[in-house]
């Protein structure tokens, strides 16, 4: 049902900073059509602002030589202009909204992202039918659908309800920043199956995490290791298993990195 | 027309042979006392402490003729109040124009059974002995000058009499129009409501204008709430930019008695409620539910008061307010439970949603009690809308003006969501979409 073009995503020399505190210090990356990257790293090395600011939160100062998706200046282009493109962030910290429905929040997001691809807005039946299918498949209780927004949801509720958006969104760019964290096994396997559903040579992922165990169900094509607002390494698959075995200790030890504090958690 | 100005006092003076009721002598004396003890205290000012911040002093500058000494009235055609009307074609309907009944625009042929609704002016030429001991009775505890104003020129508005254990499916809906038309003038109007022992109805109080014209409406509704009866009472403001509005609303309830009172305030350049709640029987319950919308340089008043007298009455009252651009808002909340009054259960809240740095809210909940056995709670906040809440709505593809919509809809939800009749729910609904929109 695509009728998206594939796109990418290209990231020169960004650095982000807030007031005097500089927190991205040139992050290069780019991320083709069908692509899963991990991104890993300590606390407070700057995974979070990178999903936020490619989200489109503007409580940054921005510059790089390239930041595009699909040949468009991600700069230029609000949050919502972002997310009807096709980008997706599953956040950290999911927001509660009293008052606004889960329900109301799927409907609203998947006729402005449809409208925007100059498709039809779904009737209530169909939209319904859709949100009642994805629902089993994160395995959550129609109940959630009126209530609202992660209202005194629990942390797992909470993310369950990012991955139902993101399996009704059906984006093209889905960037899970700790979306594995809180989660317990089972709800981790839904994620993982919820990804492996989208996958496909035309989306992609960024999966922000702090372990590697999310990474033996969603396996990625690169890994990158994220300190102190730099990306200091890059690689396959094992570089995780790297990680977990050895910590982020070395990285303080790595060339790139040298002489840079970490921030502690 | 040039005029040099003319005070209230001259003015009626010059007007006393065309108010309805000449033949009554306790009417004369009602409104020979009201207009002596406005000539002694004039207009309220910023310095009477319920009048603090509403300040009346650029509104005096204008002049405005009474609405009942224009010759020529202006012609309101049913398209003019098309778009005011309910989606219920059923739904009785009374309108007045610019402070008189219009016969010819109103619908009641499908009044219910054992209810009765009469144009005040035509009541008080014809029958005007049966409404003594009510207009005399009415007067406030502490009337400011609108209200006196109100009193010695009170020219007409509906007169609502539910028979006993009737009980009226529809709603009433009395709507007032402003036509704007010719020299800005001023509505003096009074409304009776009288639900008879064991009756349940709803009345709509439906204030619009037909264009940004000055206008000022000055209206007192007096409603007696007999035994064991029940009223859900919307009073709604939705008047144009150039209007002013000057409402007291007197409540008096008998024993077992409910009444329910929807005020929901948009629009105006100035709107000022002052609603009392005397809660006189035992076991009676009210409840005031409110909504305001201000915006532009909008100012909305609402100064409410609830009295417990006797043991065992209930109080709920829920106002939220919600300004954007340079608007104000304020409110002020006192509930009062006297000695007598044990097993008060009173709950008073007040929320408010600041759209932008520059609208601006006063809101003062009071609580006074001589009672040592009761139950009594109030609170207000004031906040904005939760900037990571609007970009977590933003992220899943929803502008930001929806996105705010949603959002202010969300706010009042609980308020509009208190309102029984769906029409009158759903205008609400309408009205903050579109109050939004930008």
């Amino acid at each position: 049902m695509s009728i998206t073009a594939a796109k990418a995503l290209r990231i020169r020399n960004l650095h982000a900073s807030v007031g005097d505190k500089r927190i991205l210090n040139g992050i290069d990356l780019e991320i083709r059509p069908g692509e899963v990257h991990a991104i890993m790293g300590p606390n407070g090395s700057g995974k979070s602002t990178l999903a936020q600011i490619l989200a489109g939160r503007d409580l940054y100062g921005i510059t790089a030589d390239e930041f595009s998706y699909g040949g468009k200046d991600l700069l230029a282009m609000k949050p919502e202009e972002r997310a009807r493109e096709g980008i997706f962030l599953a956040f950290q910290y999911p927001v509660e909204i009293p008052g606004v429905s889960t329900v109301t929040l799927l409907k609203e997001s998947l006729n402005a992202i449809r409208r925007h691809r100059g498709e039809a807005e779904l009737d209530a039946m169909d939209f319904l039918t859709i949100v009642k299918r994805k629902l089993a498949l994160v395995e959550m209780r129609e109940e959630f659908l009126y209530r609202s927004v992660n209202e005194s949801f629990s942390g797992g509720e909470k993310k369950r309800n990012e991955i139902l958006q993101m399996a009704v969104l059906e984006p093209r760019l889905a960037i899970l920043d700790e979306t594995d964290s809180g989660l317990d096994i089972d709800a981790l396997k839904l994620l993982a199956d919820g990804v492996a559903k989208l996958r496909g040579p035309d989306r992609s992922f960024i999966v922000i995490t702090h372990y590697q165990r999310l990474l033996e169900y969603i396996v990625p094509d690169h890994v990158h290791i994220l300190a102190a607002g730099q990306i200091v390494k890059s690689g396959g698959r094992e570089l995780a298993l790297e990680i977990e075995h050895q910590g982020y200790a070395w990285l303080e030890r790595e060339p790139g990195s040298a002489g840079r504090p970490l921030a502690a958690s | 027309m040039a005029t040099s100005p003319v005070t209230p006092v001259e003015e009626y003076q010059s007007l006393l042979g065309v108010l309805p009721g000449q033949d009554l002598a306790w009417l004369r004396d009602l409104r020979d006392g009201a207009l002596r003890r406005f000539s002694d205290r004039g207009y309220p000012t910023p310095r009477d402490e319920a009048w603090k911040y509403t300040n009346i002093a650029p509104l005096l500058k204008q002049s405005f003729i009474p609405s009942f000494s224009v010759e020529q009235p202006h012609k309101v055609l049913p398209t003019d109040i098309a778009t005011s009307l309910f989606a219920d074609a059923d739904m009785p309907l009374a309108v007045f124009v610019d402070g008189a009944f219009n016969s010819a625009l109103s619908n009641l042929s499908a009044l219910p059974p054992g209810v009765e609704l009469r144009s005040l002016r035509e009541v008080l030429d014809h029958d005007g002995a049966s409404l003594e001991s009510l207009l005399v009775g009415m007067t406030p505890q502490e009337p400011h000058g609108f209200i006196e104003l109100n009193t010695a020129f009170m020219f007409d508005g509906a007169c609502v009499r539910i028979a006993p254990d009737t009980v009226a499916e529809r709603p009433l809906h009395l709507l007032y129009v402003s036509s704007g038309a010719g020299q800005p003038v001023a509505s003096y109007l009074r409304n009776l409501m009288i639900a008879g022992r064991g009756s349940r109805a709803a009345v709509i109080e439906h204030y619009v204008s037909l264009g940004d014209a000055a206008a000022l409406c000055n209206v007192a509704t007096h409603c007696m709430i007999e035994p064991g009866a029940a009223l859900e009472h919307y009073k709604l403001n939705e008047e144009g930019a150039g209007a002013h509005h000057f409402a007291g609303l007197y409540v008096e309830q008998a024993r077992d008695s409910r009444y329910v009172s929807h005020n929901v305030a948009v629009g105006g350049r100035m709107i000022r409620n002052d609603l009392r709640c005397v809660l006189a029987g035992e076991g009676a319950e009210c409840v005031l539910n409110g909504l305001y919308l201000g915006r532009g340089r909008e100012h909305i008043d609402n100064q409410t008061s609830v009295e417990h007298r006797v043991p065992h009455c209930s109080s709920r009252e829920w106002y939220k307010g919600v300004l954007d651009g340079r608007a104000r808002g304020v409110f002020s909340g006192h509930v009062m439970v006297r000695q007598d009054a044990q097993k008060t259960d009173a709950q008073q809240m007040n929320n408010n949603l600041l759209l932008s740095d520059e609208a601006e809210v006063d809101t003062r909940p009071q609580l006074e009690i001589y009672a040592d056995d009761v139950k009594c709670s109030h609170g207000s906040t004031v906040g904005q809308l939760n900037p990571d809440v609007l970009f977590y709505l933003r992220a899943r593809g929803i502008d930001e003006i929806q996105a705010r919509r949603l959002l202010v809809t969300a706010f009042a939800q609980d308020v509009v969501g208190r309102m029984a009749i769906a029409p009158v729910r759903e205008w609400a609904e309408r009205l903050i979409t579109a109050r939004l929109a930008r």
